[in-house]
């Protein structure tokens, strides 16, 4: 059995976690849920040894326990599925499982590849210990980690984030492997925010909110609307509600544009793109289904970066009636952008925010040509910061304070940011790709609000998301992607009506019907 | 309360890791059998003792801020420039070539066409690597130490079969024509000490009001902390580092102005006791940022001019050992590492 009791960390004027007081039985699934920020990484980093806490005591199986790093929670029995694996991509499973504790003779690696082998036969893990780590799907890399952990002797074990990456096939797998690892006897410790995961793992729920503790519920005495409003703090709707959106609910509405936003016409790109043709009118969010790796990257990329490709691409694509691609005539993306097309990037990371530099600089990013912001040829920062406290202001980004570095944002407020960035200079069209990955409840909502509220007045969208539910809330129509082709296209009605099911999108997408 | 004593040692930390290295240089002068005190004695009068010695160190300062700033710049756009060796080189000798090939030209504008050229040759010096990185992907790191070799080995072959001075043995060009020349700081008595200083002191403002006020400096800053972000936000990576590595590359070559019109007259080949290396290390005391280049210039200046006169005012310390008290505060500062190490572990 674990016990937090009055756990207390700060960092800097951040409280992340204020007065934790948990249990987690031993051979239960525990889920910790939380808002991006709320703590529950914070309080499981400490009972791994990564922090120490400020004040408040961790026990473990009824022993006080003092980590200085990580390594003596290992040794006590603790052990962590970290969100992006730590393992080395050319080795193979068994050089990673035993890294650190390499063999030192045949017979002792002969005892070591036994031994792996009778846990993975134990626990369900089945894995080839001879291959590649880099050749292994997200899935299987994930196996290898909690082979390695229970290779290391682990009797808690904390998954952070474990299904962000996995596909819901791959999910279902880590649920199956989570109840075996239970019924052996192991604990197993779920930070999530995905509750409809949590309603099917796990045994019993801590939820954070703010840096402490407000509920703990069994999951069979809960739902996923009490989670998502105690995660909250209030009443939450899963579902975007579309109907409060509609052009003429919405102050402005009503659609000026009459030209489709975004035309494609027979664009190809080598092997990743065949053949897609498709339109954005005014006002219309186009939403692109398909399982990840099928063409969806590569799409954004080469209507944003058509020069970048044009020797590799055919086809002609036009954004707000203006040739992008047509022939050997390209636009650059700085020009794409200047017509008014926004674009909220895959990865928010790599491609949306200047991390270490302060918010107001990624708030910058992109849009420091324009006029507004500047003066000749200067930043005019006092008309910017102004810009970014009223950006911060309506759209909920917290702390308020622009001047912070990009980092010390959840990735919620990132998001926002880079959400209210992008309508800073209401653009007539969108390119949103996964608007709300690895962001939480409260924030899809708002995220998903702002859209379509800017949709109402015009805006054309195409939405690429791998969440599905993501998808069907907020498309007027879903194009189906499937090995660089378009293989189907559904309408909103279709769905709200029935007379399509997510079943009937499933196989669509994975290429078995049309 | 923990939190601010900490924000206050990160404020002070390259001042920390100067001492300590310094401490440990002298260190090493006792283990050679001087008293640290005396020796510590002597570099502070040696560097900053008379109006005379401070010129020295100021005279000294000089190229490495222009050296730190090319360095710095670079960083800022994500690029490493070690050529600004070459650079400089090629600075200095096309200064002297526009001196020695247009003796007529007035004084008036002479010494900005000097200076002109000084800084095109650097930037063309400097674009080159950057036009090869941004085009064809290849690493500027290897591409800046091959054209230093490349800017030696011409620069010595103009300065011996073009430009050679005729009354000397030595491998140098014959003099610019004296309008060239720019007003020495008679203040600092015979240090060679010129009005270089000023136009260094200058280009620390500008590449200040370039990086963080400008547009164009926004964006290059930007490419520096993501190419990603800046080449969504439709920033063109590629331009922004050839420019950056053109920009750094024209500050190397300001070295120039300060050598061929403010103290020698001439391009001397091999005159830069590798001004262009000392300034990656100038910028990274100075955290790439233009007043630390120019705190850590002055610094190095003096250690410079310091450890110059050791040799001369002690019995044990030899110019080798003088150098090993320079290369240990340089390699303190460059553990910075250990301070990023701490700070991760105390922040999420």
């Amino acid at each position: 059995m674990i016990e937090l009791k009055a756990l207390r960390k700060v960092f800097g004027a951040v409280v992340a976690n204020a007065d934790v007081s948990l249990k987690i039985e031993r051979g239960s699934i525990h889920a910790i849920i939380g808002e991006n920020g709320a703590g529950k990484s914070t309080a499981m980093k400490m009972l791994y040894g990564i922090y120490p806490p400020d004040s408040g005591e961790i026990f473990v199986e009824g022993r006080l326990c003092h980590w200085r790093s990580p390594r003596d929670a290992i040794a006590a029995g603790i052990g962590m599925v970290h969100q992006h694996f730590m393992l080395a991509a050319p080795y193979s499973v068994f050089e990673n499982i035993v890294l650190g504790v390499e063999p030192l003779w045949p017979a002792q690696r002969q005892a070591m590849r036994e031994k792996i082998k009778a846990l993975s036969a134990q626990y369900g893990l089945a894995v080839d210990l001879d291959a590649k780590i880099e050749d292994l799907p997200v899935g299987i890399q994930q196996r290898v980690e909690i082979l390695k952990l229970l290779y290391q002797n682990a009797r808690i074990l904390i998954f952070d984030e474990p299904t962000a990456v996995l596909t819901p096939q791959e999910a279902r797998n880590l649920f199956a492997n989570l109840k075996k690892l239970k019924s052996e006897g192991k604990t197993c410790i779920l930070i999530t925010h995905k509750l409809k995961e949590v309603m099917e793992a796990s045994d019993q729920v801590t939820i954070f909110r703010a840096g402490a503790v407000v509920g703990e519920v069994k999951t069979s005495e809960t739902s996923v609307d009490e989670l998502a409003s105690l995660m909250v703090g209030r009443k939450v709707s899963l579902r975007a509600e579309r109907g409060a959106f509609e052009a003429k609910n919405v102050a402005g509405g009503g659609s000026k544009e009459t030209g489709p936003v975004l035309r494609v016409k027979n664009l190809s790109l080598k092997s990743s793109l065949r053949d897609l043709s498709f339109e954005i009118a005014p006002g219309e969010i186009v939403g692109i289904a398909g399982i990840e790796g099928n063409g969806q990257s590569e799409l954004l990329q080469v209507l944003l970066h058509p020069k970048e490709y044009h020797k590799k691409m055919s086809g002609e694509v036009s954004w707000l009636g203006v040739p992008s691609l047509s022939g050997s005539k390209t636009l650059s993306n700085s020009e794409i952008r200047a017509l008014g097309v926004g674009c909220v990037p895959e990865d928010r990371h790599q491609e949306a925010v200047l991390l270490k530099r302060p918010a107001l600089e990624s708030f910058l990013l992109g849009f420091q040509r324009r006029s507004r912001f500047k003066k000749s040829v200067f930043i005019d920062s006092s008309r910017l910061a102004q810009a970014a406290a009223e950006a911060f202001e309506s759209f909920d980004i917290r702390p308020r304070d622009p001047a912070l570095e990009m980092s010390k944002f959840s990735g919620g407020n990132q998001q926002k940011l880079v959400i209210a960035r992008e309508f800073e200079f209401s653009p007539r069209a969108l390119i949103a790709a996964h608007p709300t990955r690895g962001v939480d409840v409260g924030a899809i909502e708002f995220i998903h609000a702002q859209i379509l509220k800017a949709r109402a007045k015009g805006l054309g969208v195409l939405l690429v998301s791998s969440e599905l539910d993501e998808i069907l809330a907020l498309s007027d129509r879903v194009l189906v992607i499937y090995e660089g082709r378009i293989v189907g296209e559904f309408k909103h009605e279709e769905f709200s009506t029935g007379q399509v099911t997510e079943m009937d999108l499933g196989r669509c997408m994975t290429g078995v019907a049309k | 309360m923990r939190d601010s004593v900490w924000k206050i040692l990160r404020f002070l930390r390259p001042l920390i890791a100067v001492s300590a290295g310094l401490a440990a240089g002298l260190l090493v002068t006792a283990l050679a059998g001087e008293n640290p005190l005396h020796v510590l004695a002597i570099l502070g009068r040696s560097a900053f003792g008379s109006r005379y010695d401070f010129g020295m160190t100021l005279f000294y300062a000089t190229p490495l801020i222009f050296t730190g700033l090319s360095v710095a710049l670079a960083f800022h756009a994500g690029l490493f420039n070690i050529g600004a060796e070459g650079q400089l080189t090629l600075g200095a000798l096309a200064a002297a070539t526009v001196g020695i090939c247009f003796p007529g030209v007035p004084a008036v504008i002479a010494p900005f066409l000097a200076g002109l050229a000084a800084f095109a040759a650097g930037a063309l010096w400097g674009a080159i690597p950057g036009w090869l990185r941004a085009r064809r992907g290849s690493h500027e790191v290897i591409n800046t130490i091959m054209m230093n070799f490349i800017a030696v080995g011409l620069s010595s072959w103009v300065t011996l079969y073009l430009l050679k001075n005729p009354d000397s043995q030595n491998p140098e060009t014959q003099a610019v024509a004296p309008s060239y020349l720019i007003k020495h700081l008679d203040f600092f008595g015979d240090a060679p000490l010129s009005i270089a200083l000023f136009v260094a002191l200058a280009a620390v403002v500008a590449i200040w009001i370039f990086l963080s006020k400008s547009t164009r400096g926004f964006e290059l800053r930007s490419v520096g902390q993501s190419e990603g972000a800046a080449r969504a936000a439709g920033i063109s990576v590629g331009r922004m580092q050839i420019l950056a590595m053109a920009l750094a590359g024209g500050l190397a070559g300001l070295v120039g102005v300060s050598e061929v019109l403010g103290n020698a007259t001439r391009f001397k080949v091999g005159f830069s006791p590798e001004y262009g290396f000392m300034g990656i290390a100038v910028a990274l005391l100075g955290r790439s940022r233009p007043l630390g280049v120019l705190g850590a210039a002055l610094l190095f200046g003096a250690l410079h001019k310091g450890t110059a006169d050791l040799d001369m005012e002690t019995e044990n310390i030899t110019r080798d050992l003088s150098l090993i008290l320079q290369g240990l505060v340089i390699l303190s500062v460059a553990a910075d590492g250990l301070w990023a190490w701490l700070d991760r572990r105390r922040s999420p």
